[in-house]
């Protein structure tokens, strides 16, 4: 890539993600904008272009419902809904949008009201018709979700994080609560989680069952929240201040990717081969290895899911997820940090805010900004989300050398 | 009085019951790569060619991925096993049943089998028959 193509993140923000009962779905949006705006020392009159991401309440413009509250400048809208890559989709839009030079200064928001909302999915189960009579793509007579199968999304991965114990061993209630317990320990640090609660092994197994092996605190809360980033070429950025430029984070890689056919990937989602897919082209991308990063946030959704991520992104040898995890390399202390923000599971996961605000976590260690829970000297970070269905968003970031001079 | 068999329908039209060699599944199957499908395909997923033809899938397998859901939407009796099961290549999503639905009783890689049972009857008497699987090994099996 060449300097003049080179992407920066210019401005980030993210909200508290939790419970928002006075703020509505515009209002967070227009909180994450403004801050990322602000960070990046530019205004809405800047912006070419808005990409706007909202999951739940898609049939709403989010995109010029913001506009609406913060400056209707005209410019062109992108609403964009990609299951729980949302986020990373708008950003990847906005990403696009700069690079091929439509807009100097792109805005990426993703912003979701989820507080309470229960189990995402799985329909509930009406008295079942008077006479039997076949309907739908399966031709069936009656509800089919708890008679063939699950569709609630800690079953769902459940499974998935069940499949890889059955392709190479070593897997067990035990193990995936431990994942668990990593994340809400790593979660005291950080202010914006939801829950920044740190839980025992016991209290973890011990806790309300969902879908075995997923107990309660396994599985990623449901909260509002809203994050924003403004983006612009690296030619942009040299026109700026030095300060913008110190605290600017280049994106070395932005990957987006769909989920190629597999032998039963209809029957359970496979979130595997398109992040391996993603996370191959954005090494590539980025010209780096996996053991050049310094931290990662993944899509740990339920804590079966993070196991069979750390073999997608190639944090360690296929097949090697669970030793890799017994390492300790995954804790904050470890060798390859992974959810230092506290993850989904304590952090929460408001959909559509989620590919962006483990953004604002890398970037925020990258800029030496993220406080207590700095991971020091961090140079080089990966973010990746997964929705269902299935999409795939990584991002590799790298500290500006302006910033690691003046450090 | 006259005692008539109950007319029975499948829960799904890719559970095939009346057969002589018992019950069982079909997919579509693609004539250009093999790859198989329980609901329609315009063209192939995985290869894009447009012809299909329907195959039988075995009625044995192994369980290659399962979770109990204890917490569903209302109206869904729990808990119940939702697996994944291997039909000797074929990925088949099915829930465990005929076993305890616990960790001791169901397990990864355990050998299973296709059976069926009733879903419900309607207004008219037909009944509807779902399937599952469950444990082939008579140690696993709770009889």
């Amino acid at each position: 890539m060449s300097t003049s193509d080179d992407l920066w993140i210019l401005g980030i923000h993210m909200t508290k993600f939790g419970k928002h009962t006075d703020l509505d779905l515009v209002d967070l949006a227009a909180e994450a904008a403004l801050g990322a705006l602000a960070d990046g020392g530019v205004t809405i009159h800047d912006m070419g272009v808005i990409a706007a991401g909202n999951l739940m309440q898609a049939n709403a413009p989010i995109g010029q419902m913001l506009q609406k509250q913060i400056g209707q400048t005209g410019i062109p809208v992108y609403n964009v809904s990609n299951a729980c890559a949302t986020g990373a989709t708008a950003l990847r839009t906005a990403i696009m949008a700069v690079k091929c030079g439509e807009a100097k200064f792109g805005l990426a928001v993703g912003v979701e009201k989820l507080a309470g909302a229960g189990l995402l999915a799985g329909g509930s189960r009406k008295s079942d018709t008077n006479v039997y009579t076949p309907k739908g793509r399966y031709g069936a007579v009656a509800s089919v979700d708890g008679r063939i199968g699950t569709d609630i999304m800690p079953g769902v991965f459940a499974q998935i994080g069940m499949e890889y114990g059955h392709k190479y061993g070593g897997t067990s209630f035990e193990l995936f609560a431990k994942i668990s317990e990593k994340n809400h320990a790593h979660s005291v640090l950080n202010p914006l989680a939801a829950y920044q609660k740190r839980f025992t092994l016991d209290e973890i197994m011990n806790d309300m069952m969902i879908a075995y092996p997923n107990t309660r605190p396994m599985c990623s809360a449901n909260t509002d929240g809203a994050a924003a980033a403004v983006v612009c070429t690296g030619d942009t950025l040299r026109t700026l201040s030095l300060e913008q430029q110190r605290r600017a984070v280049k994106v070395a890689a932005s990957i987006l990717t769909s989920d190629p056919y597999d032998e039963g990937c209809q029957v359970l989602p496979n979130v595997n081969s398109l992040t391996r897919n993603a996370a191959t082209q954005a090494y590539e991308q980025a010209g780096i290895g996996p053991a050049d990063l310094d931290l990662v946030e993944l899509h740990d959704c339920f804590a079966t899911a993070e196991l069979v991520h750390y073999d997608n992104l190639m944090l360690c040898e296929q097949g090697g997820a669970v030793d890799f995890f017994h390492s300790g390399a995954t804790w904050r202390e470890g060798a390859m940090p992974v959810n230092v923000s506290g993850g989904l599971q304590s952090k929460g996961h408001p959909i559509a805010a989620t590919g962006i605000a483990n953004i604002w976590e890398v970037a925020h260690h990258l800029r030496g900004e993220a406080g207590p829970r700095q991971i020091e000297g961090a140079k080089v970070g990966l973010a990746h989300v997964i929705g269902l269905g299935s999409a795939c968003g990584v991002h590799i970031l790298e500290r500006s050398a302006l910033a690691s001079s003046a450090a | 009085m006259a005692t008539t068999t109950p007319t029975r329908i499948p829960l799904v039209d890719y559970l095939v019951l009346d057969h002589p060699t018992g019950p069982h599944l079909v997919a579509h199957e693609c004539t250009a790569c093999e790859a198989r499908f329980f609901d329609r395909r315009n063209a192939c997923g995985n290869c894009g060619a447009a012809n299909f033809h329907r195959v039988a899938i075995p009625t044995d397998g192994v369980v290659k991925a399962f979770t109990i859901v204890a917490f569903a939407a209302p109206g869904i009796p729990v808990p119940f096993v939702a697996a994944v099961i291997d039909c000797h290549g074929t990925s088949v999503r099915a829930n465990i049943i005929n076993t305890e639905p616990d960790p001791e009783h169901v397990s990864l890689g355990m050998p299973v089998r296709l059976a069926t049972f009733v879903v419900g009857t309607d207004d008219d008497g037909t009944e509807a028959i779902g399937f599952g699987f469950e444990p082939a090994t008579a140690e696993g099996a709770s009889a």
